[in-house]
């Protein structure tokens, strides 16, 4: 055998020159970044006010607080928050059933496929990405200026703000609808309404279903924060305990956010497996 | 033009008829049953949210109102007559707005740093121990599941009214987020790096380092630059508690009713978060566009 044969190495740099040497631009390009990636970073940390005085200050009150809120105990208001977690519960599911009812017209008027004309699509599209610019939080402090206080503020908060995610996420699933059953509906003579109703729908909604099921889910996050403007549900008493520095009712409301958050995510899977598994069959 | 369309015997109709009454009809009784069961849900749900829809009809017309309201000036002309009038606080506007970039910011680069630091005691596939492992996991599910201003709210009372509760809070909440979704990213990761590496002698460390590392990062990055982007909407809410930022000034304005400055304040919320979303996104394209299609 052979021995390997002697690698000359000025002679392969030669031959693959972009193999040793990259051009400056691309070897400066990640260090240059991650340098200007700190160099914000530390602008931002002295722009805001932040020392390291304060900050060990600020955790060991933080230490103090967490101390505090063990064991968790709901003193004897536990039946007003139960109450407040059902009106939170309720504020989720009316908000994001009323936004899916008034957004499925709507997100037909931003879809492709329906509206082909650019000029028509593009106002609402805009109108919707304008809506969803603006956070739930937002919504709530309007309402409750045409409203009043109260839970009710906080459903129509949520109706608004998801109002403008669904229409969105609607006109995605009714864009990447099958073609093909539309045409055989209008092949046989339906009208537009037909089409929609035979050839779209079907496809359509159980995509949707399963939207909505998960904005149900994260809307119980959203619903316990809005209370903290005053919208009502339980986010009303954690600001309310947090206020008043009662600790251990906050660490209660905590841990019952949790809870509720963790059973209504597993029932929206089981409903959402159940939904899509029955598409499957049929 | 007639056309003939072929149609079955009577009798053999009738079976077909049948069979698919019997079909459908069992899946009609199923859905009726759920949308019933739906309903009763939204009943129970309306009463205990106190939703009046009288209240609604009586006050629907102020919701309309206040958008009339807001796009007008003190002196009862339209917003956009006199752009000057209407956005004369833009200096220190923007110096907040300013501030609540730098907040979603730094926000973001500090729970990446940290999501970065557990993620991989979080995967199945790389975390050293069980234990370890559930700990961390459960770690990352509270910061995530605890909503942002509810930290927002406890650091203003530990770390002082100000933007850097603002921060912390964002910076937790991301944690949760991105330690999950970059865990994620490991988990789908090729393990035969780490058994090449793992097969030199190298400790768990170096695994990770050369093996597991360069095949996530770009996930990681674009993982990172999303969640920015939604940062910037929720630090633009973190002054409604105190914790800086362009919310502070909002809610002033709205429980004001200094009409015409909400207006300004939404419009240059929403057009920042407009800007956000593009070049976020196109940055995106740019960076990991190669990724993404293989």
């Amino acid at each position: 055998m052979t021995r390997p044969q002697e690698v000359d190495a000025a002679q392969i740099r030669a031959r693959y020159p972009e193999m040793f040497d990259r051009p400056a631009s691309a070897r400066l390009a990640t260090p240059a970044m991650i340098v200007a990636a700190f160099a914000i970073l530390t602008y931002g940390l002295v722009d805001l006010d932040f020392s390291p005085s304060r900050f060990v200050a600020g955790l060991s009150q933080l230490g103090w607080i967490s101390l505090m809120m063990i064991p968790p105990d709901p003193g004897s208001s536990l039946p007003v928050y139960l109450k407040a977690l059902g009106e939170t519960l309720s504020i989720a599911l009316l908000g994001t059933t009323l936004a899916a009812v008034f957004a499925l017209p709507v997100s037909l008027l931003a879809a492709r496929n329906i509206v082909p004309s650019n000029i028509l699509r593009f106002p609402v599209r805009r109108f919707l990405d304008s809506i969803r610019g603006i956070d739930t939080l937002i919504w709530a402090l309007v309402w409750i200026n045409v409203v009043g206080l109260g839970p009710f503020a906080g459903v129509l908060a949520i109706a608004v703000s998801d109002f403008g995610a669904f229409g969105k996420l609607f006109s995605e699933a009714i864009e990447g609808a099958d073609q093909k059953q539309v045409e055989g509906i209008r092949a046989s003579g339906g009208s537009a309404l037909h089409e929609i109703r035979f050839g779209l729908l079907p496809q359509v909604l159980p995509v949707i279903a399963g939207q909505v099921l998960y904005f149900i889910e994260s809307n119980t996050r959203s619903a316990t924060i809005i209370g903290i403007v005053g919208a009502g549900g339980i986010g009303l008493q954690l600001a309310e305990q947090i206020r008043v520095l009662e600790w251990q009712k906050v660490s209660f409301l905590i841990l019952m956010i949790l809870v509720a958050v963790a059973a209504i995510d597993f029932i929206s899977g089981k409903l959402r497996f159940a939904i899509i598994g029955r598409r499957a069959v049929a | 033009m007639t056309t003939a369309v072929s149609i079955l015997p009577e009798q053999q109709l009738a079976v077909l008829n049948a069979a698919y009454r019997q079909a459908v009809s069992r899946r009609r009784l199923r859905l009726l049953l759920g949308a019933a069961v739906f309903a009763a849900a939204l009943i129970l749900a309306a009463i205990g949210a106190e939703v009046n829809l009288r209240t609604l009809f009586t006050y629907f017309g102020n919701f309309v109102s206040y958008f009339d309201r807001i796009l007008t000036l003190e002196n009862g002309q339209r917003v956009w007559t006199d752009v000057g009038e209407w956005f004369w606080g833009w200096r220190k506007w923007l110096k907040m707005l300013g501030e609540t970039l730098l907040i979603s910011y730094v926000g973001t680069l500090i729970g990446a740093t940290f999501a970065f630091a557990l993620n991989f005691f979080a995967a199945e596939n790389t975390s050293p121990a069980p234990w370890l492992r559930f700990v961390v996991r459960r770690l990352l599910e509270f910061a995530r599941t605890v909503p942002g201003i509810v930290f927002a709210l406890v650091f203003v009372i530990a770390f002082g009214l100000g933007p850097m509760a603002g921060v912390l809070a964002i910076a937790i909440h991301s944690t949760g987020a991105l330690g999950k979704l970059f865990s994620e990213i490991v988990e789908n990761a090729d393990m035969k790096p780490v058994e090449g590496i793992r097969s030199t002698g190298a400790s768990w460390l170096s695994c990770m380092r050369f093996a597991i590392v360069p095949q996530v990062t770009a996930g990681y990055a674009s993982y990172a630059l999303l969640r920015f982007e939604i940062n910037v909407r929720e630090a633009s809410v973190m002054g409604f508690v105190g914790a800086g930022g362009i919310g502070q000034e909002l809610v002033v304005a709205i429980r004001k009713f200094y009409y015409s400055d909400v207006s300004a304040i939404l419009l240059t919320i929403v057009v920042t978060v407009f800007i956000i979303d593009i070049t976020t996104g196109w940055l995106r394209g740019r960076l990991f566009g190669k990724e993404a299609r293989t």
